[in-house]
């Protein structure tokens, strides 16, 4: 399989109300292509899940809407990826407040080697966010309530954040994330390290949290993306074939290859 | 025959037997039987069963040898040194190993029989002993020629002697230590027969000179060690405080900062720093460095002495950093990828991300760089000679020459020296307290890193 020539995305790609808008976004590695002129919409407060095989450029993409490949130097990026109408790639910006408002939570659970207090309350330090201490506690209490975390952890928030269970660990990353007050959470397969019950509180907890935040989930699992989500794109070898809404992906789809991987064809 | 055509010979049985051992297995395979290891299996067994019993008795006859003779000997001896004192006999017995070599300065009527007696034996010793190993050898190979068949489970043979092998060349390591530690110790112990262990460990006076004649004057000798070891530590205090900032930051910069380019150079080149030999460090301190710190302390009106603690203190930091670096850039490069991607992630820049996660994650194993770098600067023998100066001043100026533990040992031991005086024995006592210390700071580092390590696998 190659790369489709004079390729354009299938499906409802662009949202009424938009919260990140990904304009021709091509992605380099060196000199080895890695995203094929990408163009589609976010919505805000919608969950929006991105599925393809291996390699197909989904993680790459996810790590393009808050800047995180800038720490890879032989990463290159051009076309547009706006925030609120606003260039993410535009020299004046900054990356600091940005990642702040477009948070991100990875593959692997990965707690500071801290307590779970100052896990949560590294992010709300650094960007100054609490006037008092106990404004500090007020953050970190809200937060791991609405990770639906504080139950589990209130009575040893000065226990390291590295002896909780794999899933209390990544609910203690997302609580971490909720801590900076984003507007966007990007998820890299969130639940690939964990077992099925927490991968079930996880799906739960970013459907409660579909009211507050844009998020944009990578996820290998059908399943999952059917479960959480409202829109559905399918990325193959670094380029956007389809993006509609999620039952139609899933019981429609409009393109060929859609529906090879979503059959399991390969993937 | 000599050594070495036996030593040849034994290589010669050994291959052969391999070969041997090999092309019967293989005949007995073709022949239909099944093996139950591969030829080569066979082949190994039996050259070990060749190669390395007559080796062991080679090494433990040459070990051995010495005292028998020796014991042997002493029988021949006139009657009159045998009833004599150990020391005599001794005498007497080197008298006759130096006369049997044809190097005796005067032939001595009395010790003839004893030296004929010694002739006879090297010459019967040496016949007994390549034969004996000859015969082993050949013993060894018919054995395992015997015992070769196709049950003979020799892969799993060659694996145990393998196995005992390795072992023992790992316990041949630790023995040394311990033979090391025995022997301070036995000369340790004998010094403190002489000078109280209380006044050596908190006496204030350090002045090793004692009387070589009943009638010389004054020098009885002092033997109190708090000044060598207040030196050791301020000169050991000074290198830290220049050898840990900079190493950590530059390890710092190596790993979060560097591009992978400045990175691939700049590491070998500071890690050539280690590969200077010390004495160099030691002129350099010496003619440059001393000079210099005198001159900026006189041009401020300070009292700077020609030799001074702040001098080798600060030539032997920069030997050290690269001990800390080297080591913190590794364990600051195991702190686990996603750390940083979770607090770049939160928008934390690089600064913070180094200050809040990775120096807490990687601390335990800088920690153990930092103890590691301690004990190197507490032992280091060279730069302090030439630079920090003999003067055993309790002081904590670092403007005034002090003089430390390893100093003092080389002093002590350099030269013509008795070895029965305590002058020459205090040596050993200081290098028994010298050999805790950098083994307690070891055993922490080591149990530090340790830890650290627990914590990511």
């Amino acid at each position: 399989m190659s790369i489709i020539e004079n390729h354009t995305t299938n499906g409802q790609a662009f949202s009424e109300a938009p919260k990140l808008q990904a304009r021709n976004v091509d992605v380099f590695y060196g000199d080895k292509q890695a995203i094929y002129d990408v163009s589609f919409d976010i919505g805000a407060n919608e969950v929006i899940a991105l599925i393809g095989p291996s390699g197909c450029g989904k993680s790459t993409f996810l790590r393009c809407l808050n800047r995180m490949n800038d720490t890879i130097d032989i990463c290159r990026i051009e076309g547009d990826i706006l925030l609120d109408e606003e260039n993410i790639y535009d020299p004046k910006v900054d990356v600091v407040p940005l990642r702040a408002r477009v948070g991100m939570v990875f593959q692997k659970p990965n707690p500071f080697p801290k307590s779970i207090y100052d896990n949560i309350a590294y992010g709300p330090r650094i960007h100054g966010l609490a006037q008092s201490r106990v404004e500090l506690d007020e953050i970190v209490e809200r937060s791991l309530q609405r990770a639906g975390l504080w139950n589990e952890v209130k009575d040893r928030l000065h226990s390291p954040g590295t002896g909780l269970s794999g899933g209390q660990q990544q609910r203690l990353c997302i609580a971490r994330t909720i801590a900076v007050d984003p507007e966007v959470i990007l998820m890299d397969e969130p639940c690939s390290a964990l077992d099925p019950i927490a991968t079930a509180k996880i799906e739960e907890l970013i459907d409660e949290l579909r009211e507050n935040y844009t998020i944009a989930i990578v996820t290998h699992s059908m399943q999952q993306a059917a479960r959480v989500s409202q829109r559905t794109a399918y990325f193959h070898m670094g380029q956007l074939i389809e993006v509609n809404p999620t039952d139609q992906v899933f019981t429609t789809p409009e393109h060929s290859l859609t529906e090879a991987y979503i059959t399991g064809r390969f993937g | 025959m000599n050594y070495s055509s036996l030593l040849i010979a034994i290589v010669i049985l050994f291959g052969g037997a391999y070969l041997l051992g090999r092309n019967r297995a293989r005949a007995l395979a073709s022949a239909g039987g099944s093996l139950h290891s591969l030829p080569t299996h066979y082949g190994a067994l039996m050259a070990l069963w060749t190669g390395l019993p007559a080796v062991l008795l080679l090494l433990l006859w040459s070990i051995l040898q010495g005292p028998v003779v020796d014991a042997l000997l002493v029988k021949q001896l006139p009657a009159a040194i045998q009833q004599g004192t150990d020391i005599e006999i001794q005498l007497a017995l080197s008298k006759v190993h130096n006369l049997a070599q044809g190097a005796g300065l005067a032939a001595d009527a009395s010790l003839q029989p004893a030296v004929e007696h010694l002739l006879a034996l090297e010459q019967r010793n040496r016949v007994l002993h390549m034969g004996g190993a000859l015969v082993i050898a050949l013993l060894g190979l018919g054995l395992s020629w015997r015992r070769l068949r196709p049950s003979l489970r020799a892969r799993t043979e060659v694996e145990r002697i393998v196995s005992v092998l390795l072992f023992t060349s790992s316990g041949i390591a630790v023995l040394t230590t311990f033979g090391i530690l025995a022997s301070v110790l036995y000369e340790a112990w004998a010094f403190f027969q002489k000078v109280n262990v209380f006044e050596f460990l908190f006496g204030t006076t350090w002045s090793p000179q004692v009387a070589l004649r009943e009638d010389q004057s004054g020098s009885s000798g002092s033997f109190g060690a708090v000044p060598l070891f207040t030196g050791t530590l301020l000169i050991s205090l000074i290198a830290m405080s220049i050898a840990v900032p900079v190493g950590l930051m530059s390890a710092i910069y190596l790993s979060e900062y560097a591009t992978p380019t400045v990175r691939k150079y700049a590491k070998p080149a500071l890690e050539v720093l280690a590969g200077i030999p010390t004495v160099v460090y030691g002129f350099f301190a010496v003619l440059t460095v001393a000079p210099m710190v005198r001159d900026i302390g006189v041009s401020m009106g300070l009292d700077v002495s020609s030799e001074s603690a702040l001098a080798a203190g600060l030539v032997m930091g920069i030997m050290i950093i690269p001990f800390v670096s080297s080591l913190s850039d590794d364990v600051i490069n195991a702190v686990p990828q996603s750390l940083r991607d979770g607090s770049y992630g939160l928008g934390a820049t690089r600064s913070e991300t180094v200050r809040q996660v990775i120096i807490p994650a990687a601390l335990p194993g800088i920690v153990g760089a930092v103890m590691l770098a301690v004990s190197r600067a507490i032992g280091e023998t060279m730069i302090v000679a030439m630079a920090a100066g003999l003067a055993a001043n309790l002081t904590a100026n670092p403007l005034d020459s002090v003089t430390t533990v390893t100093v003092q040992i080389v002093t002590l031991l350099v030269g013509d020296q008795e070895f029965d005086s305590p002058k020459t024995l205090a040596a050993f006592a200081l290098g028994l307290v010298l050999f805790l210390v950098t083994l307690t700071l070891n055993f922490i580092a080591l149990k530090v890193v340790q830890k650290y390590r627990e914590q990511y696998d």
